[in-house]
């Protein structure tokens, strides 16, 4: 090869500078042969898996960093549905598994384990009712262990009784965990359309129809994109796309090698990349201020919508062109609490909640890490999802809720939660109330596939 | 295994000797190099064959870290595929 300097410098620049890494190498594993009459026998075939297949993600996840030049932030696990697994058990059954999940996690290293998850977007099975209830519990007495509910899909509508029960688990789960800012709920989506190869917290499962074991590889980099689009300063948006679908190939190429080089050493099949614009609180590391950098003063004014599909669409033709296996949710990720330019364009009044929703209809997932007051009454929690769900559900897109009913805090406070996850201020929403609407339950139906406008 | 080395400084003395010192006691070939001078820093970049290397990457890494400390640069060795990887189609 001959050495073009242009070519090494500018990858280096993208690492040291512009914050370029692989977000997280996520292991796929089937629990469907841990499935056991005794739930205590399930809890032990758990951790027995999940401790010997992923034994050396996090060596290896390092020395492979460490070969190629570039970080590898996360590695987590994400497993079966649990609610399937413990197909015998009740409540009390399903902590024991969130225990024995907690502890597997443990032992790995990893920093998060996914797939304490149930999918009822078109109804429940007796025991998903058993396990729904378990849930405020088992995120607040484990630490590493992440939980996601599907409750719509365009194929089957939305499950309103799934969406009113989840108004009551949220607020549930920040009562539990009310000494560290209600954290639980930072550790738990509400999905419609949910995608089975998600290597992103908290909302990775491994779908059943996904193999025994997979290396799903999440790279990251707004700040790549951005520092790339402050070359094209006051140049069309043409230009802006060409750019951002440029970029977006390269640091799918870094991942895909990473998740290639994983899969040999471990021996275990990759299943996809997923390159998703995931901020970090750290000021450069920001959705926001790519946003920003097209031409908007503010994230959050009007434009945004239009810069953020612009963005999320560039995301994914340059991916898609890197490699042949793209999956996940790529596109461009807008949590709150985790983007520095967001949370300012909170505090200064530029981004609302309603402008965050318009904001879902587009981006690559939905309302995500968004604290709200802690006396939120359950039923508009439930109608934030229903609405949410909506949108993705006609859309045909994937969209998601991570919302924190912050327990006694108020408009103007703000929650801070620490780390990649950050802190939130606490957005005002609207004081009228969906009650009634919730509480009818039911069924949304499917929508129609074709009219469409 | 190819992996390029990066030496990126202040111009000195002794900057391709104290490279060169490391990978030739590891037994690395080296297999092209260039240096340049951008935006005021010094630049050089070496391609090394690591084929026959008689220590681990980790290791070689972390003595050619020392001793661009040791000289005031920074020197980072990179596996040579990611730069294929990020750049050619």
């Amino acid at each position: 090869m001959p050495l073009i300097n242009k070519d090494i410098l500018e990858t280096i620049k993208m690492i040291e500078r512009d914050n370029l890494d692989i977000r997280t190498t996520t292991m796929g594993i089937s629990l469907l042969d841990c499935v056991s009459h005794d739930p205590k026998v399930t809890a032990q075939k758990i951790y027995d898996k999940i401790t010997k297949k992923a034994y050396n993600l996090v060596r290896t996840a390092e020395q492979i960093g460490k070969e190629f030049g570039i970080p590898v932030i996360n590695k987590r696990v994400a497993v079966t549905p649990i609610s399937l697994i413990g197909g015998a058990c009740d409540k009390d059954d399903y902590i024991e598994i969130a225990a024995a999940l907690d502890r597997a996690a443990a032992e790995l290293g990893i920093d998060f384990i996914g797939g304490y998850s149930a999918l009822v977007h078109k109804g429940f099975t007796n025991n998903d009712i058993a396990f729904l209830d378990s849930i405020p519990q088992a995120l607040a007495e484990t630490e590493k262990v992440c939980s996601c509910v599907n409750v719509g899909s365009t194929k089957a509508g939305i499950n309103m009784d799934a969406v009113k029960m989840l108004g009551y688990i949220i607020k549930e789960t920040a009562y539990l965990t009310r000494d560290s800012e209600s954290l639980g709920c930072a550790k738990f989506v509400v999905f419609a359309n949910a995608v089975e190869d998600n290597p992103f917290m908290a909302g990775a499962f491994h779908g059943v129809g996904e193999p025994e074991a997979v290396i799903n590889v999440g790279v990251s980099g707004p700040g790549v994109v951005k520092s790339a689009l402050e070359k094209v300063k006051d140049r069309s948006i043409d230009e802006v796309a060409e750019t951002i679908k440029k970029t977006a190939f390269k640091i799918t190429r870094a991942g895909m090698l990473v998740g290639n080089e994983m899969s040999k050493r471990i021996n275990i099949p990759f299943g996809i990349m997923d390159l998703s614009l995931a901020p970090t609180p750290k000021v450069g590391d920001s959705v926001a201020e790519i946003l920003e950098i097209m031409g908007l003063e503010k994230c959050g004014t009007h434009g945004t919508t239009a810069a953020l599909a612009l963005l999320n669409d560039a995301v994914k033709k340059g991916g898609i062109m890197a490699c042949s296996h793209v999956g996940g949710l790529s596109g461009a990720f807008i949590p709150v609490s985790e983007d520095a330019a967001m949370i300012d364009a909170v505090i200064c009044g530029a981004l609302t909640f309603d402008k965050l929703e318009a904001m879902t209809s587009v981006c690559s997932v939905g309302l995500d890490m968004i604290a709200v007051s802690g006396d939120v009454p359950e039923s508009t929690i439930s109608a934030i999802i229903a609405d949410e769900a909506a949108i993705g559900v006609i859309n045909n897109k994937t969209t998601a809720v991570r919302i924190i009913p912050a327990y006694g805090k108020k408009i103007g406070d703000v929650v801070n939660f620490g780390g990649l996850l950050g802190k939130a201020p606490v957005m005002a929403i609207s004081e009228y109330s969906s009650e009634e609407f919730i509480m009818r339950g039911g069924r949304i139906p499917a929508p129609v596939h074709s009219f469409k406008n | 295994m190819k992996a390029v080395i990066t030496v990126i400084g202040k111009d000195r003395t002794g900057i391709i000797y104290n490279v060169s010192k490391i990978l030739y006691h590891h037994n690395v070939n080296i297999e092209d190099l260039n240096q340049t001078i951008m935006q005021d820093n010094f630049t050089m970049l070496m391609l090394v064959n690591c084929s026959k290397m008689d220590c681990t990457f980790e290791e070689l890494k972390a003595a050619l870290r020392a001793a661009g400390e040791s000289i005031g640069m920074s020197i980072r060795i990179q596996r040579e595929d990611i730069f294929d990887a990020m750049h050619k189609i």
